[in-house]
């Protein structure tokens, strides 16, 4: 049967199993879009910026565990996706990103909305492809679907000219794909697997430190059984939370810049480290050659690349998260005979002592709403149980700290780039995966603004997310940043004339809810989740409250500041003298 | 140290660009890079020679076994191998000169590939200590012009007999 080029992308995606794609038309793709009209099996959401589109698509991917779709435009559309493309790539998540290019004839001529994506994506995503011929379209997809889900998850371009949507040809979608180049292992090395099983059942003061790998392979239930029967601490990573319970009582929470103390005391002091899909980035170990001195590293990732990437290992295992915590489980259980350690070890007790001479708090305020307290009484009301997305910056770090997650692929946020924009259209995007569902966006007011326009997206296509800003008027973490490193010049931090956030849901037709003092937030939660609509809410929150714990960048984890320095003679904050000049140059 | 490594890719447009954008975005140089057909026509070999420690080296191989198109990377360094660069060098060719040139060319078996009044151009073959050694003599003579070809390399024998180097005795070179 001969289809047409645009025919065939719409079989193929079909055939993939895509149900919903994110996008906006423009002149090259009108072909595709023709046959998208009245098109029953696919869905299309039309967003207002294209950089949303990938991050709904990414959101999607990462809730459902599917791979996302995004459909743009040639030129602009395509340099928009950009952003998006890199943040995926970062936080190695499932997506195929279809860009429309002008006719290959054209293609190098400067032609109208003509821009060089492939080349200009190409460092940013697992792969891309330029298809040249209508005969490669159907394969391409395939490929790019496959190359996109398996591995390590990452973001697949695929450019289609015009031309090619328009020629005709014989339509056979395959039913396998072999890339001689690409061969990810999933299964770990059984000697590996049993040097690592020693190990652990040697060591006095292991933890588990789990990444997204762990979330991205579904092996939290892996997880937890290991952690559960030989009594492992775990402490998970910003990409990690939600691999396990945040309640559980094995759980230490996130490490690493804004860790808790108990955390990083336990990271700092153990003496096996087993890191599971996590990739020992700087916001994690601080200053590297202070990282856990006195540990053994047990690193299993599925891409070699990781390993030995920041820090020496010792004992490396290349592998799908899950399969490979699957047989270290089997092998460990078989050492101890099916016996699960019962009982506080000494480590367990050090650390809960940890845990009481410093726990994560927060002085909450009778007159002034304090961030944790709304993302607290955010989490007490759903009990870790909603779809989180968040943006970046401060609210972000108390979202991480503050929010006990109950399971996997609730919490979507943008760790790898910090892409400030992210946190709306990701709820969108996991909203639309699951209509029925609470899906709560945490952003700050610097950060809504990037992406606010999907407003009309939500109302067009009745996506009912519950958006809290966290509205202090300042990039806060860059304003925490001067106060602490910078002497207190506060340099372009400070967000003048914000709009009416109130007025601004209900220009779009939304529900606007404003909070000004703590003992209005309760009420406010009330009615923002009883509506079903999409609401903003203006938190009003104390501008001048900084993340804590704090490791100053550059600075060894077990170096924590606790509060804000006490003020000096001359009434400015003071800095933590000793960190400063490094955090700057190493910053 | 220096290393040479071998690279067996996807005959297919944008290739080469993902290769060397490996080594461009981390701030590597390429000191001297060589691509041609193989035996298959739908893969090519790249062959890179490039400097960096040994974990530098260990990251970036990682790396180019992570691009899809490319299928096996293989660094030579590691064992024994053979390498080749051809140059072909102009010189001046004033009268008092040409005796001494006509000598160097001998000794190194280079080849006088074309000859003008004035220049003579030469090629010469071999690995990179014996064309860079030609140049040196040449240079007192007068360079005119100098073009090398990237290095090319090859294991000596098989991946599996290539761990066991000690056994192996040393070929003498034919001519």
């Amino acid at each position: 049967m001969k289809l047409t080029g645009a025919e065939i992308f719409v079989e193929s995606l079909k055939r993939e199993g895509v149900k919903t794609v994110f996008g906006l038309p423009g002149g090259v793709v009108l072909k595709i879009f023709d046959v998208l009209y009245g098109e029953k099996d696919l869905d299309f959401v039309l967003v207002r910026h294209e950089q949303a589109a990938i991050h709904m698509a990414e959101a999607y991917a990462r809730a459902t565990g599917k791979v996302g779709v995004a459909l743009v435009t040639s030129g602009p559309g395509a340099t928009n996706t950009v952003t998006g493309l890199v943040n995926a790539n970062l936080d190695s998540c499932p997506i195929v990103v279809f860009t429309g290019q002008v006719l290959t004839s054209l293609i190098g001529n400067d032609a109208f909305q003509e821009a060089d994506i492939v080349g200009i994506s190409r460092s940013c995503t697992k792969h891309n492809y330029l298809v040249k011929h209508v005969n490669e379209l159907a394969q391409t997809i395939k490929e790019a679907f496959y190359i996109a889900g398996s591995g390590r998850p990452g973001p697949v371009l695929v450019d289609i000219p015009k031309d090619v949507s328009m020629a005709m040809a014989e339509f056979t979608y395959p039913d396998k794909v072999y890339i001689r180049g690409y061969n990810p292992t999933y299964e770990g090395n059984k000697w590996q697997i049993k040097q690592a099983a020693e190990a652990i059942l040697k060591a006095e003061r292991p933890v588990l430190y789990v990444g997204g790998g762990v979330i991205n392979s579904d092996g939290s239930g892996e997880l937890q059984s290991l952690a559960e029967l030989l009594n492992i601490p775990v402490t998970m990573t910003l990409m990690g939370l939600g691999a396990f319970p945040g309640t559980h009582p094995l759980s230490l929470g996130m490490l690493g810049m804004h860790g808790a103390h108990a955390t990083n005391l336990a990271v700092h002091n153990c003496d096996l480290l087993i890191a599971v899909g996590s990739r020992f980035d700087d916001r994690v170990t601080g200053k590297i050659n202070e990282f856990v001195p006195h540990a053994k590293i047990i690193h299993v990732d599925v891409d070699p690349t990781s390993i030995r990437k920041n820090i020496h290992v010792d004992i490396p295992i290349v592998g799908d998260a899950r399969a490979v915590l699957r047989d270290l489980l089997a092998q460990v259980t078989a050492m101890v005979g099916g016996k699960r350690r019962e009982g506080k070890t000494p480590w367990l007790t050090q650390i809960a002592t940890w845990e009481s001479e410093r726990p994560l708090t927060y002085k909450a305020d009778a007159k002034v709403i304090k961030p944790q307290f709304v993302i607290d009484m955010i989490y007490r009301r759903t009990r870790g149980e909603a779809i989180i997305t968040s943006d970046v910056g401060q609210h972000q770090m108390w979202t991480a700290q503050f929010y006990k997650f109950a399971k996997p692929r609730t919490w979507l946020n943008s760790g790898g780039l910090g892409t400030m924009g992210y946190g709306f259209p990701a709820a969108l995007g996991a909203q639309r995966a699951f209509p029925d569902q609470l899906v709560v966006c945490i952003t700050g007011d610097g950060s809504f603004q990037m992406n606010l326009q999907e407003l009309s997206t939500a109302m067009a296509y009745d996506l009912p997310v519950k958006v809290a800003i966290i509205n202090n008027g300042y990039h806060g973490m860059v304003r925490q940043w001067q106060q602490l490193f910078y002497d207190g010049h506060y340099s372009a931090s400070r967000i003048e004339c914000g709009p009416d956030y109130v007025k601004l849901a209900e220009a779009y037709g939304a529900v606007g809810l404003r909070a000004t003092e703590p003992h209005e937030v309760d009420d406010l939660l009330d009615e923002a989740f009883a509506v079903r609509k999409p609401v903003l809410m203006d938190f009003q929150v104390d501008p001048y409250e900084n993340c804590y714990p704090m490791v100053p960048a550059g600075g060894a984890i077990h170096q924590m500041v606790y509060e804000d320095p006490q003020p000096e003679a001359g009434g400015r904050p003071s800095t933590p003298k000793d960190t400063q000049k490094e955090s700057i140059s190493l910053a | 140290m220096e290393r040479i490594i071998s690279l067996l890719v996807e005959n297919k447009f944008g290739v080469l660009v993902r290769v060397a954008g490996l080594f461009s975005a981390r701030g590597f140089n390429i000191e001297s890079l060589s691509v041609g057909p193989t035996i298959d026509p739908s893969m090519s070999l790249i062959t890179i020679v490039t400097e960096g420690d040994e974990r530098i080296l260990e990251q970036i191989t990682k790396q180019l076994n992570k691009l899809i198109d490319v299928i096996k990377v293989v660094d030579l360094t590691e064992n024994d191998f053979v390498e080749r660069e051809t140059t072909l060098v102009k010189i001046h060719t004033r009268t008092e000169d040409r005796a001494e040139a006509f000598r160097i060319i001998e000794i190194f078996r280079a080849k006088i590939v074309d000859s003008t009044p004035t220049t003579y151009t030469v090629e010469i073959t071999g690995d990179a200590q014996k064309v860079e050694a030609f140049i040196n003599q040449l240079r007192p003579l007068g360079l005119k012009e100098l073009v090398r070809s990237g290095r090319i390399a090859i294991a000596r024998d098989d991946a599996k007999a290539a761990g066991d180097h000690k056994r192996r005795q040393v070929v003498v070179e034919a001519k």
